[in-house]
């Protein structure tokens, strides 16, 4: 499926623990158990309150990193603001993580399909970018 | 001049301010936010005032940077990268030299806003933090009082403003009437710095 290229890692970040993991595992589900990828939940604070953990986020990264890339899904508010944060940092997440701009349960599953080929990070991100063009009314 | 000292009892002044209105910038962020700016700061500024005991860090920008890195990584809301991103800015900007004149931190300070507006998108007029640190920067050239009272009046000012960016902005027209809790912290931050100035 990969030709033995690494797969790019998929994190997703949301305000809840559970909500992270419970989507982690729906994209894995729906992709048909595309084992391979590495998925990470980074969901809620460190003390297992709402919020997002830069610790939690950069563990998640770190674990996904496979030398493909990694793409980051966020939520919203201070999701999205510590990924970026870490970003412009420089030495807290993995060489080639992007923050992917998308739907976080819909381009989940869409990232993780796309990883799932062997696709690089641009294509991945491409992929999880394009399901906000899917309309549902 | 300012030295490392001064940085650091600027971050000290800071904590003490937020623990002291901890309570105030929660019940302000509970009309319009959701009810965890006081407790979130408070935690963020402990961070970082047990770090920089610590570490004591010997340059000016080394103190801020290691301010900004503690709130992004302790204050599990919007305001962590928002101040550690305003405070790390502002300490690279500094450099490395063991003092700088108050016109070298009102510079550093522009850079430091200028990389909170990029990273929330925010511009004067959003009912942002913004709206606090902007006037207080544009003051800071004539003096530290000068700021803190900018930065307080650039806080009250954002009463009447329909929030546009940050989770109050979903109330649209609810959001009038509410100080903005980010703002009103972001004064805090202008008081603790006269105050370290010894004004």
């Amino acid at each position: 499926m990969s030709d033995g290229r690494q797969l790019v890692g998929i994190v997703l970040v949301s305000h809840s623990a559970e909500v992270a993991a419970s989507v982690a595992e729906l994209a894995k589900e729906l992709s048909g158990g595309a084992g391979t990828v590495a998925v990470a939940p980074a969901g809620g604070t460190a003390s297992g309150e709402f919020g997002t953990s830069s610790e939690l986020v950069a563990a998640a990264a770190a674990s996904v990193d496979r030398g493909a890339g990694v793409a980051v899904l966020t939520d919203l508010g201070s999701a999205v603001l510590t990924v970026k944060a870490l970003l412009a940092e420089g030495d807290e997440l993995p060489d080639h993580t992007r923050l992917v701009d998308a739907p976080f349960v819909e381009g989940a599953v869409a990232a993780v399909v796309t990883a799932s080929t062997g696709a690089d990070l641009d294509a991945v991100e491409a992929a999880a970018a394009e399901a906000y063009s899917y309309r549902k009314a | 001049m300012l030295d490392a000292d001064f940085f650091r009892r600027w971050m000290t002044a800071t904590t003490a301010l937020v623990d002291r209105e901890a309570e105030r910038l929660t019940a302000l962020d509970s009309p319009i936010g959701d009810a965890d700016h006081g407790s979130n700061l408070k935690r963020g500024f402990t961070a970082v005032a047990a770090a920089l005991e610590e570490e004591a860090p010997a340059t000016p920008g080394a103190v801020l940077i290691l301010a900004g890195r503690q709130l992004i990584s302790k204050v599990g809301g919007a305001s962590g990268p928002l101040y550690g991103t305003l405070l790390r800015r502002t300490g690279k900007a500094l450099g490395d030299s063991a003092e700088v004149s108050a016109g070298q931190l009102a510079e550093a300070l522009r850079t430091g806003v200028d990389a909170v507006r990029t990273l929330g998108g925010a511009a004067p007029g959003d009912k942002t933090m913004v709206d606090a640190l902007v006037p207080a920067v544009e003051a800071l050239g004539d003096s530290f009082g000068a700021a803190r009272t900018a930065a307080a009046e650039g806080a009250e000012a954002t009463t009447p403003l329909q929030a546009r960016k940050g989770r109050a902005s979903y109330l649209g027209e609810r959001s009038i009437g509410h100080q903005d809790p980010g703002a009103t912290s972001a004064a805090l931050l202008f008081e603790a710095l006269k105050e370290a100035a010894g004004e």
